[in-house]
């Protein structure tokens, strides 16, 4: 028996309207929330076990105690700007459940004692904003958001923003510095955004995801929560399964949940006749698995085990008809282009590993270059300000590693195929 | 010396190959007595400004409201915008050019984004954009592009119309997508992603 918790009912016609939402009992943890010391909020977060959502995985509660106490300006931002490829699940969300949204964002702000609420959300997602915005209006007017919420006394501004097209916005400095009208350039850290953040004030940045799953956590209490999914791995995720699968979509599953179970029961597996090839376990960033290890519970731990990792939660799937080539080269191009080209190894190293791939493509490289390339990952890794490079880095060092053959194979194919011509 | 070309992609890091005029004098904050700026356009920027603490995070949706006023971005739209929000056009442009969905050269009035990362092109996405292109080959009023991950892997190949997500698409849905836009129909109706259901069993309700 699976839980449901962000995906139940998400078809419902009307969800997305205030009055659908209050029917089905939104807004109540609000209240429940508002009637308890932000503290105690913070305090059910925390014992939930809850981890970030976005790619990271930290533990939500802890991040939120991060912020200083005190009457200065702090900031809860909402990154939306989900552009990991293979990830799907916040534009699910958002565009079908925009009040939960909103519903956890509060809740966030009032446990941090955040007054200035921004929802970063990628430009690409015209509709899903709009739909936000509606519901912000609906919100406003309901005095859900805005001045003394409730009849408490607590007032919060929501602003919806939209980006316009760089996957580095999703980085979280890279987002603030976005969000302050700037190229979106990572910053140097620390200092962390828990101090020092937009505008230079203590933000909190948390993913969609994450502050949906609040009102359930304020609904059931955090014990309760934390009994869902696997150890260091509480409650449910919403999996995007997407690539060589018969049924791609989002699935809500919880965490421990074995990995083929995903593929195959829920998304279909890849198509008949077909196999699995490789799979990236949490988007194009996520070091590569292979058919042996379908196995692997769908958890963080586990998934960090097998050197890899949960990320954004995107099970993109490569069957046995596509070479491993084509796939890191389409991964390696992605990178080089939306590499910001602050930090030299992320800027460089993205474009000599697409140069790199192109000339095993080709036929001119030698089987060296792999070890050049695999070295040029070593040297992206940790050297930058952000983990852009490392994100192209991870998943073709892993390509190498576990498909050398195939490389080699199609390096000396090419060579004989001049060698006849 | 040929300059080497680095960044052919659509880079974040425009202009590193083109010399840098040294004897430009730089763009100063307009003078508002003698730029003319809309006054619905300059609404618009100003309502912006308001919603931030600081008037600057108002760059992207002021260059957004420039560009679907004039088709693209414009050194007369940047400058605008630079006048409206007491910024230099030099600022504004180095905004613009880092994020992809700014136009930086005249465009169609419809863009047609066609994903082409690693999903969508798993399912063909690759042939689809050739297939796209050129249906709307010679059209001035249709701007297709290859895009990044758009984040509609569900329903791979996708392209996203005017900001309107579509899919999955055939590679027979180029030609028609086409016609339905120089038509003025929404193009490929039933395959908007408005329409999707939820892909999990658990989700269903009546």
């Amino acid at each position: 028996m699976s839980t449901t918790i962000l995906l139940r009912d998400i078809d419902e016609p009307g969800l997305a309207t205030l009055a659908v939402y209050e029917r089905r009992g939104g807004y109540a943890s609000l209240r429940k929330a508002l009637s308890m010391e932000p503290a105690a909020v913070v305090a059910e977060i925390d014992a939930s076990g809850l981890r970030g959502r976005g790619g990271a995985g930290f533990p939500a509660g802890r991040k939120s105690a991060f912020l200083p106490k005190g009457n200065m300006d702090k900031y809860l931002v909402c990154n939306a700007d989900e552009s990991e490829p293979g990830t799907f699940k916040d534009r699910e969300l958002m565009q079908k459940c925009p009040h939960m949204l909103i519903e956890g964002v509060v809740i966030a702000a009032f446990g941090a004692g955040i007054s200035r609420a921004f929802i970063y959300i990628r430009g690409e997602y015209e509709a899903q904003a709009r739909i936000l915005d509606a519901a912000l209006a609906e919100a406003r007017s309901a005095g859900y958001i805005g001045e003394r919420i409730m009849g408490s006394d607590f007032s919060l501004d929501v602003v919806l923003h939209r980006g316009a097209g760089a996957y580095i916005c999703g980085e979280e400095t890279g987002l603030l510095d976005s969000l302050e009208g700037k190229r979106g350039n990572p910053r140097l850290k620390p200092p962390f955004p828990a101090l020092q953040g937009l505008y230079q004030g203590p933000t909190l940045i948390n993913n969609v995801e994450t502050l949906m799953t609040m009102p359930y956590i304020l609904e059931v209490g955090g014990a309760e929560y934390a009994k869902l999914g696997a150890p260091n791995s509480a409650g449910t995720k919403v999996v995007s399964v997407s690539g060589h699968v018969q049924r791609p979509g989002n699935y809500e599953v919880e965490l421990g949940t074995p990995s083929r179970q995903i593929i195959y029961d829920l998304a279909g597996g890849p198509p008949v006749g077909r196999r699995v090839k490789l799979w990236f376990p949490g988007g194009s960033s996520s070091p590569v698995l292979t058919e042996a290890d379908l196995d692997i519970p769908y958890d963080f731990d586990s998934l960090a085990k097998a050197g890899t990792m949960l990320g954004s939660g995107a099970i993109i799937v490569v069957d046995n008809s596509t070479p491993v080539l084509d796939v890191a080269l389409k991964v390696a191009k992605f990178y080089r282009h939306e590499s910001c080209g602050k930090c030299t190894p992320c800027r460089e190293g993205t474009n000599w590993t697409v140069r790199m791939l192109e000339r095993i493509e080709t036929g001119e490289a030698t089987p060296m270059d792999l070890d050049i390339m695999a070295s040029v990952q070593e040297r992206i890794i940790g050297n930058c300000l952000c983990v852009l490079g490392d994100a192209m880095a991870m998943p073709i060092g892993s390509m190498i590693s576990k498909f050398r053959e195939e490389f080699e194979a199609h390096m000396l194919s090419r060579q004989l195929a001049d060698v006849a011509a | 010396m040929s300059p080497v070309r680095r960044y052919e992609h659509g880079s974040r890091v425009p202009g590193w190959d083109s010399a840098a005029d040294l004897d430009k004098a730089p763009a100063a904050v307009p003078d508002p007595a003698l730029v003319d700026v809309p006054a619905d356009l300059r609404a618009e920027i100003e309502a912006a400004m308001a919603r931030y603490p600081e008037r600057r995070s108002a760059a992207l949706p002021a260059l957004r409201a420039a560009q679907d006023r004039y088709g693209w971005c414009s050194p007369e739209a940047i400058e605008q915008v630079a006048c409206v929000m007491r910024l230099t056009p030099a600022y504004l442009a180095s905004v613009a050019t880092f994020y992809d969905m700014f136009e930086l050269e005249p465009a169609g009035r419809h863009s047609v984004y066609v994903c082409t990362n690693i999903t969508c092109s798993l399912r063909g996405a690759d042939d689809l954009f050739t297939a796209i292109e050129e249906a709307a080959q010679g059209d001035a009023d249709i701007n297709v592009r290859s895009f990044e991950c758009l984040g509609a892997c569900d329903i791979a190949p996708m392209v996203s119309v005017d900001n309107v997500y579509y899919g999955p698409l055939e590679l027979a849905d180029a030609g028609r997508l086409i016609d339905d836009l120089r038509s003025g129909r929404e193009p490929l109706p039933e395959l908007a992603l408005a329409l999707r259901r939820s892909a999990d069993p658990n989700a269903a309700s009546a």
